[in-house]
């Protein structure tokens, strides 16, 4: 054989993946191998891959069970490591960990995005001391990843396990897309957990997909198919530069065709009534543009990116249809974690405010809303991009805080003529003022006298009031908000800012 | 067989379905009261209404089962 057929074959040897059985496995889950994941993942396949041949020298290890390499997504060059579960379930072994160091350290210097593409059983036992402990040991993903995070856009698709430390890659990643079903995270395994603590659970129960994406947080979109995972991706990618130094680019703008009722026929006039936070959203944006983040968790807050005249922005909005909009402690969670996101990549913020306040009660009490919402003001406090807040209908108590009321230094808070700003919506507060006297009251005469002071109570916070003492900066016709907040973003574009000089605050977390 | 939870504390300030009823996915069964909100729990999928498990009035924790859809 020739040098050349000899390389022939080593390279169709390798490219192959693992064993025949393992493929037939992963196809009957529905899951592709790892090549074909890649070449739906690109616009026109891998650009480069290094170390393609780590490992070759053994014959059951192709690739080391990893691809590493280049390619480009909407034409934007972007690095990515690609786990083979073909070859030994995805396990890492000491070039596997080395790989991935390396395509890190590649989109540090290149300044690119860095995508995993997640399916690995965790660590490769046999080379524990090779992988595990050292300075280039799977500790090094981690801290190139925290070193990377908000210098590049790091995403996470997952389509298998992700078990023990290896479940650190998705908790470092910007955003983590999960395969109903395939896709799991989980420190110890079912097995384990029964053997340790005694607790008998399903894998799906413990770390599923929907579990993660619906309660524990650690997933952000929930997919029924790689292929849906990949076109996700590709569409969420768009709204972001390369990196921290660029702007998000501009595409062109697409006109609102999808709902026919104006904005006035879509907000109920009595507060205390629901609405579709989603049919305002679309009122306001480029038609198609929204690219939900977090949909199944904490539905209370619609976290998302979207266009404004083909400009990316991030819209942060109070969705009164799931638990009246009222803040809890994941609802604020959520919200920190994606302002901190389009801060991070030159995305404006755009805050759509209808909220009651944060929940009260014992059980949030205990689960620290307190300290929760604090770290959702410090994320919107220290975001220096453009940052707008609209107050849709209420803004009750530091519900108004929380949604980048006027304290915090928005570019501008607007309020539609239906808005109310106070400390407590007039029921709540006649009732907290007045409770004595309406008990000393002959009941016939309360009623009348609750809402003689609820009517005072609202002439107190009426929107004009609030206007002329410039608390707000302007009050929008309903109609003209879409062209009144795409004219104040394309000024305040120009907005360059620091937020404070230290080395970093000391938030709740 | 779907149970239909409270998604948070409050009471039940109207039930606009009754037993034996059919329901569409999305659509209101119970609307609570809670942080002077109207909650409203709709049905996560299509079915017929097996049981109410409330009544107006009702004090309701998060998670609480409302009614069952069949």
């Amino acid at each position: 054989m020739s040098y050349v057929e000899t390389l022939q074959e080593r390279i169709e040897g390798i490219e192959k993946g693992g064993q025949e059985k393992y493929h037939r496995k992963n196809e009957e889950k529905g899951k592709l191998f790892v090549r074909k994941r890649l070449e739906l993942l690109f616009d026109d396949g891998m650009n480069i891959e290094d170390a393609f041949f780590a490992n070759c020298l053994d014959d059951a290890l192709p690739s080391d069970g990893v691809v590493t390499g280049i390619g480009k997504i909407n034409g934007q060059s972007v690095c990515v490591m690609a786990n083979d579960s073909t070859v030994k379930a995805g396990s890492w072994g000491k070039r596997t960990v080395e790989k991935i160091i390396r395509i890190q350290e590649t989109a540090e210097k290149l300044e690119i995005p860095m995508l995993y593409l997640v399916d690995s059983a965790g660590a490769r036992i046999t080379d524990q001391i090779e992988m595990f402990p050292g300075r280039r040991g799977a500790g090094r993903i981690f801290h190139n990843q925290i070193k990377l995070s908000g210098r590049v856009p790091q995403v996470c698709l997952l389509f298998g396990p992700s078990a023990a430390g290896g479940a650190y890659i998705p908790a470092f990643c910007d955003i983590v897309i999960m395969v109903d079903g395939n896709a799991s995270m989980y420190l110890g395994s079912p097995r384990m957990a029964e053997k340790v603590i005694g607790e008998k659970v399903s894998l799906e129960e413990m770390g599923g997909a929907n579990m993660h994406c619906s309660v524990s947080g650690c997933g952000d979109v929930l997919v029924k198919t790689e292929e849906a995972a990949i076109t996700y991706i590709q569409k969420y990618l768009s709204y972001f530069p390369a990196n921290f130094r660029e702007k998000p680019q501009t595409v062109d703008p697409k006109e609102i065709k999808s709902i026919e009722k104006t904005i006035t026929e879509l907000i109920p006039e009595n507060q205390n009534a629901a609405f579709n936070m989603h049919d305002l959203i679309k009122k306001l944006i480029d038609e198609d543009s929204f690219c939900e983040v977090k949909k199944k968790f904490a539905p209370e807050l619609i976290t998302g990116l979207a266009r404004l005249n083909g400009k990316s922005v991030g819209i942060i909005a109070n969705q009164p249809r799931m638990k009246g909009g009222v803040l809890f402690p994941d609802s604020a969670d959520k919200a920190a974690k994606f302002i901190q996101l389009c801060d991070a990549f030159n995305i404006p913020l755009l805050f759509l405010v209808d909220v009651p306040g944060f929940m009260i009660g014992t059980k949030v009490e205990r689960a620290g809303i307190i300290r929760h919402g604090a770290k959702m003001l410090a994320a919107m406090s220290e975001a220096t991009v453009p940052k707008i807040s609209v107050i849709v209908r209420k803004a009750y108590g530091a519900g108004l805080y929380a949604m980048a009321g006027p304290a915090f230094e928005p570019d501008c808070c607007l309020a539609l003529p239906m808005a109310q700003i106070a400390v407590m919506g007039p029921e709540a507060a006649v009732n907290a003022v007045y409770a004595n006297k309406i008990a000393e009251l002959p009941e016939e005469e309360r009623p009348a006298f609750i809402k003689k002071m609820q009517d005072e109570y609202k002439d107190d916070i009426d929107i004009y009031r609030l206007a002329s003492e410039m608390v707000i900066d302007a009050v929008v016709e309903p109609e003209k908000l879409r062209n009144e907040l795409v004219r104040r973003f394309s000024i305040y574009e120009a907005k360059n800012i620091t937020f404070t000089e230290r080395k970093h605050g000391v938030y709740p977390v | 067989m779907e149970e239909i939870k409270a998604s948070m504390a409050g009471s039940v300030w109207k039930i606009t379905v009754s037993q034996g009823e059919s329901v569409e996915e999305d659509q209101d069964i119970v609307i609570l009261e809670s942080m002077k909100m109207e909650i409203p729990i709709g049905a996560e999928e299509a079915g017929t209404v097996k049981e109410i498990k409330v009544a107006e009035g009702d004090f309701v924790n998060e998670g609480d089962v409302i009614a069952i859809i069949e």
